[in-house]
């Protein structure tokens, strides 16, 4: 099962934590990470379901290419981390 | 006379509270994080935030104890974009305007007898209506929707935006927004439909053919005498203006003095003949007139207009006072104003003099009275 973390910037602002979640994809092990903590997809997503503009994911060490439907593969091993983009002032 | 007052700054949601010993800060909340746009809501004492965090997006607040505690309730969210919707052009750019909240520029109560109804205006020109203290909310399709909305264009920021919403205190199902840039529009029945008003408007910002378009006008604030609404005044981006038929046909003043130029108004609660401003050089300077900080006041129904300078820095000052930052308590006496540079300044005599709260506070975007 991949793992998904966070910024610890988002600690501030809302619930994380660490989470090892199904998914074959971005968007499926997110899907599974906001059933667990639902407020936290606001932080992540914007109100179109896309990755927020200064926010950046990680898989296994690449960002993911599809900003807006999250569909870059994982593997069961995978490792994705929700960080903030270094963008803007 | 209101004994409190909230500030959103881009660092954070300031309360200051008159004492013993006058006017005091006393309480931040959300520190680093802008805020900008807050609501007190005298219906039920309910202080409402938009926190807009730079990389997570906009959230809102609320606070059943001024401020002391807070819980996080929905953000306006713009439903999926159809398929089949076309993009709305920006007309001076030719790009597609956002389908997707950018910021939340206003937030008012509903009416008194509606407890829990809230408005709230928005970047990229979506209006927003909450039945439930904000628990929900769901965007105004009707408005949105409007072919006009592809006449709108930004003015402030990039792309259109709702700034002020007044509803009416004789029957809430009237409601008057005014978009910067896209007029002022209307609806009498709740929100179900919509026109936009404005003869005697004008700009100079556009080809002279469309100077008197209602919406292509740039009314950078609106605001209406609570005891007698149907008297308007607007600050517009080439001149103040007022109504006295509930928006439809406005007057335009150029005697202002020291300038027409400005974002803010205010006014009177129970006298609509008294109306403040902030004056500065227009648009292409956007700084005090002569390096003098003053406060214009009308209490004459604008045949004149005075400078009111006592307290406020006369040389070598810049501040810009943004569209949400001056505002009138109920006493009609206790005004309260702060600027980009990050002072604050409160009279208690109907702007005659004033005292600064603080200079040392973040770029101010929304002054309200508790």
């Amino acid at each position: 099962m991949p793992t998904v973390e966070f910024t610890p910037n988002l600690a501030r602002q809302t619930m994380i934590r660490p989470c090892r979640v199904d998914g074959a994809t971005v968007a499926e092990a997110l899907r599974a990470v906001f059933e667990e903590l639902p407020a936290l997809r606001g932080y992540v997503l914007d109100d179109q379901g896309a990755v927020r503009t200064h926010v950046v994911i990680f898989a296994d060490g690449t960002s993911v290419r599809d900003r807006k439907q999250l569909s870059d593969p994982l593997r069961p091993d995978s490792e994705v981390f929700v960080m903030q983009a270094l963008s803007g002032g | 006379m209101s004994g409190k007052l909230y500030l959103g700054t881009r660092k954070a949601l300031i309360e200051v509270e008159r004492g013993s010993k006058g006017w005091r800060i006393t309480r931040p909340s959300f520190s680093g994080v802008q805020v900008p746009m807050l609501l007190p809501d005298a219906r039920d004492g309910m202080l409402y935030a938009a926190v807009e965090h730079g990389h997570f997006g906009t959230k809102f607040h609320a606070s059943g104890d001024g401020g002391a505690t807070w819980e996080e309730r929905a953000s306006p969210m713009y439903p999926p974009k159809p398929d089949d919707a076309p993009d709305v052009m920006c007309p001076m750019r030719s790009k597609p305007v956002p389908w997707s909240l950018e910021k939340i520029w206003s937030l008012e109560a509903g009416g008194k007898a509606e407890p829990g109804v809230l408005w709230c205006g928005t970047i990229p020109g979506g209006l927003f209506k909450s039945t439930d203290s904000g628990a929900s909310w769901s965007l105004v399709e009707s408005l949105w929707n409007n072919p006009a909305r592809a006449k709108w264009f930004g003015g402030g920021y990039d792309w259109p935006g709702i700034h002020s919403v007044c509803v009416d205190p004789r029957d809430h199902r009237r409601v008057l927004v005014a978009v910067s840039c896209g007029g002022v529009w209307e609806t009498p029945d709740g929100g179900a439909t919509w026109a936009c008003h404005g003869e005697g408007i004008v700009n100079d910002y556009m080809p002279p053919e469309l100077a008197s378009d209602p919406v292509t006008q740039d009314p950078h604030r609106i605001a209406w005498c609570q005891a007698a609404p149907d008297t308007i005044w607007m600050q517009h981006h080439n001149g103040i203006f007022r109504s006295n038929d509930g928006g439809k046909v406005w007057e335009r003043f150029t005697n202002g003095n020291p300038s027409v130029f400005g974002f803010a108004v205010a006014v009177h609660p129970t006298d609509p003949a008294k109306a403040w401003f902030v004056p500065g050089i227009k648009d292409e300077q956007r700084v005090p007139t002569e390096g003098a900080l003053c406060v214009m006041r009308t209490r004459d129904g604008g045949k004149t207009f005075e400078p009111c300078r006592k307290g406020l820095p006369q040389e070598h000052a810049y501040h810009l006072v943004y569209r949400h930052c001056l505002d009138v308590s109920g006493d009609g006496r206790t005004l309260a104003f702060g600027s980009t540079t990050g002072s604050v300044w409160i009279s208690e005599d109907g702007g005659d003099s004033w005292e600064r709260i603080s200079a040392e506070l973040p770029p101010v975007y929304c002054v309200r009275f508790a």
